[in-house]
């Protein structure tokens, strides 16, 4: 499932030093959960994003594992410290493999 | 060595009782397995936790839920009534801010959604929150 798969992520552009920031994500993926039959009868394979992580300047923020009970289009929100400029990374894990990232510039001033 | 029909019947009857027997106790179990590898068979205190979820969910396909554990290292969140218990563990790291999360969930039907914390200091805690669901989240 690596077709139409889109990250989207809601940052601040600006914070003050030490503030703690809340971030929201999404990102479009059908998270197939393994449990759903197809018109045959036939069990349509588990596919799902299965790890989420996010990273300022290489310090982490979160991360989180992910089960097929996890919504169609996972959305997280959670609260960052952003003590100084720097870049929040977001990276998602699927079960095929595939990864797929996105990247904010935070800026203290 | 012969069979008449009661032994035949009796043996079949103690077959299928056999195999039944160990799948049911496996999906019944895994949920309270889960939350004992997680703790490592640790008691888990009430409180220190916060579980938001809504009472009655219309669809099941889309559950909002949060939660906050102050002082927290990780949190896992499960569906007691899924077929797959497990639904999310979040692991807080060193920039974190307070520590919350809230994300949408799938459940197939009514049922408790319980949420363990693992605390800074070794601890854990628990909350759960019972979930009213009008339409099954799991297809099939």
């Amino acid at each position: 499932m690596a077709d139409g798969v889109k990250p989207r992520v809601k940052a601040p552009s600006k914070a003050a030093a030490g503030e703690a920031v809340v971030l929201k994500t999404l990102i479009s993926h059908t998270m197939e959960s393994g449990q759903r039959k197809n018109k045959d009868g036939s069990l349509i394979p588990r596919s799902i994003i299965n790890r989420f992580t996010c990273d300022f300047n290489g310090k982490s923020v979160i991360d989180v594992e992910m089960h097929p009970a996890i919504s169609t289009n996972p959305y997280f929100e959670f609260e960052a410290v952003i003590p100084e400029t720097g870049e929040l990374k977001f990276t998602w894990y699927d079960d095929d493999g595939s990864v797929y990232e996105d990247a904010k510039q935070v800026t203290v001033g | 060595m012969e069979f008449n029909r009661r032994e035949t019947l009796a043996l079949g009857l103690g077959a299928a009782a056999f195999v039944a027997l160990p799948v049911r106790f496996a999906a019944a179990a895994t949920g309270d397995e889960m939350i004992a590898a997680f703790t490592g068979g640790a008691a888990v205190a009430d409180g220190g936790i916060t579980l938001t979820a809504p009472e009655i969910a219309e669809n099941g396909n889309t559950v909002p839920v949060a939660v906050s554990a102050e002082g927290a290292s990780s949190v896992m969140i499960l569906a007691m009534g899924n077929p797959t218990p497990g639904i999310a563990t979040f692991n807080f790291g060193e920039a974190a801010g307070a520590h919350t999360a809230s994300t949408r969930i799938r459940l197939a039907g009514t049922q408790d959604v319980v949420a363990i914390a693992k605390m800074a200091d070794g601890s854990f805690a628990r909350a759960s929150s019972t979930v009213k669901v009008t339409i099954g989240g799991c297809g099939g």
